[in-house]
């Protein structure tokens, strides 16, 4: 009896902390959402968040995109031809490209390295009492550290995710070309057979939700460091918010998936 | 100015402050000192804003501003300045941004550069306006997060330990700086100290937290000749200065015998 209790406790105080996170998240998110289109606009600041977050992660996405082709192309082709369909191997790497792997493989990665580094940014800030000190300034932290990056990730990963896509299928048709000797043409005519202007749409809104989620928990994490846990609650807060992002990513990728290719029928 | 009445605050079971009740005319430079954890960075906290009381009242220029959302605080804040413990400045800027911050968010100025150099000329600085602040001294961070205080010409400066952390000589520049700041610009200032010195060199009047109460409250004067042992075992115990009054200033000191 008393462990029941116990346990009990223990899920009561989880489900607390969880729904007071989910809904300080929440509270967040509307508040930057509603300040980004309020004046005085940050456009140095985003400028600089989107070199930061778009610029210099290029190379890194390109690596993976291309990796990712690669990969897929190369097991698509071994277990379509055990079904002797190695034919179909173009819109294989198509529709794994465009719909999930060209857009997750980028976005975990940039929850790693963008969300980690926003969390360490904003959480070395509260430490040193330069939030405080913003606040004491009149300049809302929200408006000034938020909105930017907010900005910055939502729209630099469906541009980060195009080109992920684009070397991706790349790296997909120099390994069918030159690795399993297959006609290039055909690898491109069934390729296209399977590429919808739609399908690239809906990949653009799952980037976009994959960003604003990336930045929100970076943001979020960054935010919750309170001045006395110095440099170990920053430690502990940018390995949370690479955690968290990727299982929202994950989430949100489910969700949006059944949304938008079950229920509204995309095609 | 500021008054503050039957102000409370807690943290969870921890009861830090028990009733402050303060009076801050304008044009004062008032000195709260006290022990480690008796509560004097709170009662800044809770002056500035950042923290809101459990009971109690916080008027600034006749307005209540303890229960004042962050959007309704903004045009009193305006009229702040303050000065952080370890200067809170801002790495990813330069000094001349640092200091021209308030100017370039609330009055739109895009070229900061003028007015920045003349307030860093005002705490002693120059030509360090294109360096980082981790390219500067601690003594100097101090100066820059002064000089980022007095930016927007605030009619209130608060200090949160101005000279902690900082060698004597530093430590002694810093209150020069603060004493010439009062006379210069006329400023109502609020400072949080355990330096005794620094607080005897500054202060038009002190008061003394313990365990989260006012213990003594008057001119430094006053403060010298209190009775009560908890303020003069504090005092006394703090300040080489009002032990040896012939003691000079750390910097003075050293040009002497270096002369």
């Amino acid at each position: 009896m008393p462990f029941l209790i116990s346990f009990l406790e223990g899920l009561g105080k989880l489900t607390i902390s969880f729904l007071t996170t989910l809904g300080e998240a929440t509270c967040l998110t509307l508040s930057a959402i509603g300040l980004a289109f309020q004046p005085p606009y940050q456009p140095k600041m985003v400028l600089r968040q989107s070199y930061l977050i778009g610029v210099t992660a290029l190379p890194i996405v390109i690596f993976t995109g291309i990796f990712t082709g690669l990969v897929v192309a190369t097991q698509g082709y071994y277990q379509l031809r055990v079904l002797s369909a190695e034919g179909t191997i173009g819109g294989f790497v198509s529709v794994t490209i465009i719909k999930e792997l060209g857009l997750v493989v980028p976005a975990f990665v940039m929850a790693g390295r963008i969300g980690a580094s926003i969390t360490a940014e904003l959480g070395t800030m509260k430490v040193t009492e330069q939030i405080d000190a913003l606040e004491v300034m009149a300049v809302d932290p929200v408006k000034y550290l938020v909105v930017p990056r907010l900005v910055a990730c939502t729209i630099m990963l469906p541009v980060l995710s195009m080109f992920s896509i684009a070397f991706g299928l790349a790296g997909g048709y120099f390994v069918v070309i030159k690795l399993f000797n297959m006609n290039g043409n055909f690898f491109l005519k069934n390729l296209r057979a399977f590429m919808y202007l739609s399908s690239i749409l809906v990949s653009a809104v799952k980037a976009t939700a994959f960003g604003t989620s990336i930045a929100i928990v970076g943001c979020y994490k960054g935010f919750s460091v309170s001045s006395a846990d110095g440099a170990e609650g920053v430690g502990r807060a940018t390995t949370g918010s690479a955690v968290t992002a990727i299982m929202i990513i994950l989430i949100i990728d489910f969700f949006l998936n059944h949304l938008l290719y079950a229920v509204l029928n995309f095609k | 100015m500021i008054e503050v009445k039957d102000l409370w605050k807690s943290f969870g079971e921890n009861q830090v402050l028990t009733g402050i009740d303060l009076h801050i005319p304008r044009g004062e430079t008032l000195v709260i000192m006290g022990p480690s954890g008796c509560g004097k960075s709170v009662l800044l906290r809770l002056l500035t804003g950042l923290m809101k009381p459990d009971r109690g009242q916080i008027w600034f220029d006749g307005l209540e501003i303890s229960t004042f959302s962050k959007k309704k605080l903004v045009p009193i804040r305006r009229r702040l300045g303050m000065l952080f413990q370890s200067a809170a400045l801002f790495d990813f800027m330069t000094v001349e941004e640092n200091v021209g911050f308030t100017l370039t968010q609330h009055q739109g100025m895009q070229n900061v550069h003028s007015i920045a150099k003349e307030k860093l000329k005002l705490v002693d600085l120059h030509n360090v306006e294109q360096l980082k602040p981790a390219e500067i001294s601690g003594g100097m961070r101090k100066r820059v997060g002064l000089a980022r205080a007095i930016a927007d010409d605030p009619e209130v400066i608060f200090y949160d330990e101005p000279t902690t952390g900082l060698d004597p000589v530093t430590g002694d520049e810093i209150n020069q700086l603060m004493f010439n700041l009062h006379e210069k610009l006329n400023v109502t200032s609020v400072i949080v100290t355990h330096d005794m010195d620094s607080a005897f060199f500054v202060a038009t009047r002190m008061v003394m937290l313990h365990r989260g109460r006012v213990i003594a409250e008057g001119t430094p004067e006053e403060m010298k000749a209190e009775e009560n042992p908890i303020v003069r075992q504090f005092i006394y115990s703090g300040s080489r200065k009002i032990l040896d009054p012939h003691l000079k200033d750390t910097r003075e000191t050293i040009e002497r015998v270096e002369s």
